[in-house]
């Protein structure tokens, strides 16, 4: 398949290997290099593809808090849970969040217990479902960071102009700039660099990480997911290191640009509002952090349709969630791993979809560490 | 995060509604072009176009000549390192 | 539109209609006839093929029944066949229990009552004995099938997960994930139009070609759910062997790639319903591999990994990047995914 056969050469992967073990032995730390990857897709390919164990040891590659369904609190879940049981609705979702846990059980569960909950490839189907069922009241449970939140704006764009009454969004979309931001402003930071998200950058392009380069003083590489992008992206984050050089760089100028997607944007802009706060699972409460609709968009807003009790449930104490995203520890060292919390039964964000540094940890790698 | 691949936009569904028809690997599923449309490239020129696909949406056309660079760049990194391996072991 | 309703299921002429005008005329044959509570089969007829009776059941429950390259009925007939063929057994006879959701247009049952007959007959199987209820609408999904199938084992083969040795091959007989991508996608619900066919087959000829050609095969598993990922953890764990395989050899349909990519799913879990994993000594591997290769249903067969010393009980993918992956077993269903 063109764009994505060429991206997985192994002879171009082995040259990158090897120029980036050269670098790394250039470096005299008595710590490792952490390197940050930003975004689940990342940490999937990295998992997919076996890339870490290909990396020399003075590398660490720590899995950022980009999986926009791993984050999600318990009590978003049990508020969807509220919406998706009332009477006459159908809850539309990506089939990531089917698993997701609440406090009282997932969509998966929910649905196993009558309620009409359908998995959607894209918002537009949710909408078709819309038009499908004019007697019913069709949710699409909308999540992600600002690669998915246009699809959303389009789609209630779309349902504006054609006048479908029976159609909302509930709204967990989130944004990535204040979540780096709160991982550079944590005390115990260790990152020495970030591989930036792609796919996000499409849309809000490469512009809004400069304070990263500038004021945290940390490289950034805007990354690709095949894994020939990923290997390259870590090697031009230690070039920057080595050379002592702090700088927003792209990797996937292919589809990459620096002011980002203006169709895109405009549509989010037209649609969407900050919210003042946003609660994470494993990070707590983030400023400006998640979107809501606009009120001239509030008929769509299923949060103002429905009554949604607003649960705000606490992540269970024994997380370790936080540190783990910071890079302060890995994976298998959260007390819990594997114990108390493992795929089939996860305590934290991070185990939670086969995004999440856990889960993929668990699934990959656990054994064979 | 976000899951996006390229496909080739192979048909115009719909102008209007921004409708067209996306393929990968012979798969097809209707898709939104809107985020690729603009005055200098109308619905109708994105036919051939290789789109990032993200849930059902075309969100960036693929820059065919960027994609070819950095491949050419890691093409040339293992020629350099084929050539200095040969030196090495002429040494 | 004729359809079935729950007179159909009271016991009294309009069922005998049914089961005749649908079931007896499809399998028609002479140890089904007599329509008695039992169908009776000569000893010799097993015992003319084998010292051992094999005995498997399987319930099959599809939606859609009918899907690109077979349908629920060629479904429970080659399912069941393979679930005895890969035991070494030669399949001969099946049941055929039905439970019929009210309101099932007849012509459709009609439809898969005739698919079941012509894979039965190709296989050279007979549907001997069955039964139907119908149930009330909600009660099932539209047409639940249940079948039984008795074969016979020929003395001296012994086939059985815990015989994999370390560096037995591992071959597969063709491009993997067929099955799950075309019912996923027949399903509608993602709207994606996949040039994908079922690999719905009966595996008996091929498993006797392989047996000919290589003896000492230690065992055979058709990769149904939970796809060759499923069989290799299951075949690692009974043989308490690791199992490595390349990433690269695995075979995969173009269009299977493109729906796995565009979907998040991992091809390694998706179902196949005409496709075996065998483990064969290495010295016979190529001999079994030009014995698939020889047969219509093993056109791609192919030798995708090894069994090791190292890492008992794991799976482990030389990814094609020249990584490596632990390939677990599922937790439950492999879900589509945006992230
Ligand atoms: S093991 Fe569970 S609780 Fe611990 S960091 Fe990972 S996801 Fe969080």
């Amino acid at each position: 398949m063109k764009y994505i056969d060429e991206f997985r050469d192994r002879d171009k992967a082995a040259t990158l290997v090897r120029e980036i073990s050269k670098i790394a032995q250039s470096f005299r730390q008595d710590r490792p290099i952490q390197i940050m990857e930003v975004c689940g897709g990342h940490t999937h390919a990295i998992f997919r593809y076996g890339l870490e164990g290909m990396l020399p040891e003075q590398i660490e590659l720590v899995h950022g808090p980009g999986c926009p369904v791993c984050v999600l609190p318990m009590g978003r879940i049990d508020d969807c849970l509220a919406i998706a049981t009332q009477p006459g609705v159908i809850l539309t979702t990506f089939g990531d969040a089917m698993r997701v846990p609440g406090s009282r059980g997932s969509l998966l569960q929910a649905k196993a217990n009558g309620a009409d909950i359908r998995m959607v490839y894209s918002p537009s189907d949710a909408l078709t479902i819309a038009r499908a069922n004019p007697d019913r009241e069709v949710v699409f449970f909308g999540l992600g960071f600002e690669t998915t939140m246009p699809s959303t704006a389009l789609t209630v764009l779309e349902a504006e102009r054609d006048g479908i009454g029976n159609f909302s969004v509930f709204c967990n979309h989130i944004t990535i700039v204040p979540t780096i931001k709160a991982i550079l402003d944590s005390a115990d930071l260790r990152i020495d660099g970030f591989l930036g998200p792609g796919h996000v950058s499409i849309i809000i392009g490469t512009n809004p990480y400069e304070f990263i380069a500038q004021h945290y003083r940390k490289p950034m590489v805007v990354s690709g997911f095949e894994p020939l992008d990923v290997l390259q992206s870590i090697w031009m984050v230690l070039r920057q290191l080595a050379e002592g050089r702090a700088e927003v760089e792209n990797q996937y100028a292919r589809v990459v640009s620096a002011g980002g997607n203006a169709a895109a944007l405009r549509a989010i802009e037209r649609v969407y509002e900050l919210r003042e706060f946003f609660e994470w699972r494993g990070l707590g409460s983030i400023d400006y952090s998640g979107v809501r609709f606009r009120k001239a968009y509030e008929r769509f807003d299923a949060e103002c349709r429905f009554a949604v009790p607003n649960v705000q449930i606490a992540d269970p104490a024994a997380c370790q969630c936080g540190d783990v995203l910071k890079g302060a520890l890995k994976p298998h060292q959260c007390k819990v791993f594997g114990t108390a919390c493992t795929p089939e039964t996860p305590l934290g964000a991070l185990m939670v979809s086969s995004e999440g540094a856990c889960a993929a940890y668990f699934r990959y790698a656990a054994k064979a560490a | 995060m976000c899951l996006g691949i390229p496909a080739q936009i192979v048909r115009i569904d719909d102008a209007e509604r921004m409708l067209a028809t996306a393929e990968v690997g012979g798969v097809r599923r209707q898709v939104n072009i809107m985020c690729i449309v603009d005055e200098q490239h109308a619905p109708e020129a994105c036919v051939g176009d290789w789109v990032l696909l993200h849930v059902g949406f075309a969100l960036s056309r693929i820059d065919a000549a960027e994609a070819a660079e950095t491949l050419r760049m890691l093409g040339e990194l293992g020629e350099v390192q084929a050539e200095l391996d040969a030196m090495g072991q002429s040494r | 539109m004729k359809t079935v309703t729950l007179s159909h299921g009271g016991g009294g002429k309009a069922m005998k209609d049914l089961i005749d005008e649908v079931f007896v005329v499809a399998f028609d044959n002479p140890l089904l006839a007599p329509l008695d509570d039992q169908a009776r089969v000569p000893m010799s007829a097993l015992t003319q093929q084998g010292n051992r009776l094999a005995i498997t059941t399987d319930s099959f429950v599809v939606d859609p029944l009918e899907f690109p390259g077979g349908d629920i009925g060629k479904l429970a007939v080659c399912g069941t066949i393979n679930d005895l063929a890969v035991g070494g057994a030669v399949p001969l006879f099946l049941s055929c229990a039905a439970i019929i959701e009210e309101g099932l247009p007849f012509d459709v049952l009609h439809r898969i009552a005739r698919s079941m007959a012509v894979a039965a007959s190709e296989a050279g199987v007979q549907v001997i004995t069955g039964d139907t209820k119908v149930v009330q609408r909600g009660a099932c999904d539209k047409l639940f099938l249940t079948t039984t199938g008795v074969g016979a084992i020929r003395a001296g083969i012994e086939l059985a997960a815990d015989r994999a040795r370390p560096g037995d091959a591992v071959l597969v007989n063709g491009v993997l994930g067929d099955h799950g991508s075309a019912i996923l996608a027949a399903r509608g619900d993602m709207a994606l139009d996949a040039p994908i066919d079922s690999d719905c087959a009966a595996l008996h000829g091929l498993v006797g070609a392989i047996l000919a050609a290589a003896p000492a095969t230690r065992f055979m598993r058709d990769a149904t759910r939970g796809g060759i990922a499923t069989v290799l953890n299951e075949i690692a764990l009974a043989a308490k062997c690791g199992i490595e395989i390349d990433e690269a050899a695995v075979p995969l349909r173009e269009a299977v790639k493109g729906f796995c990519e565009i979907l998040g799913l991992d091809p390694l879990y998706l179902a196949n319903e005409g496709r075996l994993v065998a483990i064969v000594p290495a010295e016979q591997a190529d001999a079994a591999l030009a014995a698939m290769c020889a047969h219509p249903l093993g056109k791609g067969a192919c030798r995708i990994g090894q069994c090791t010393e190292r890492r008992p009980g794991q799976v482990v993918m030389h990814t094609m990047l020249g990584g490596q992956r632990i390939v677990d077993m599922l937790i439950g269903d492999q879900l589509p995914r945006i992230c």
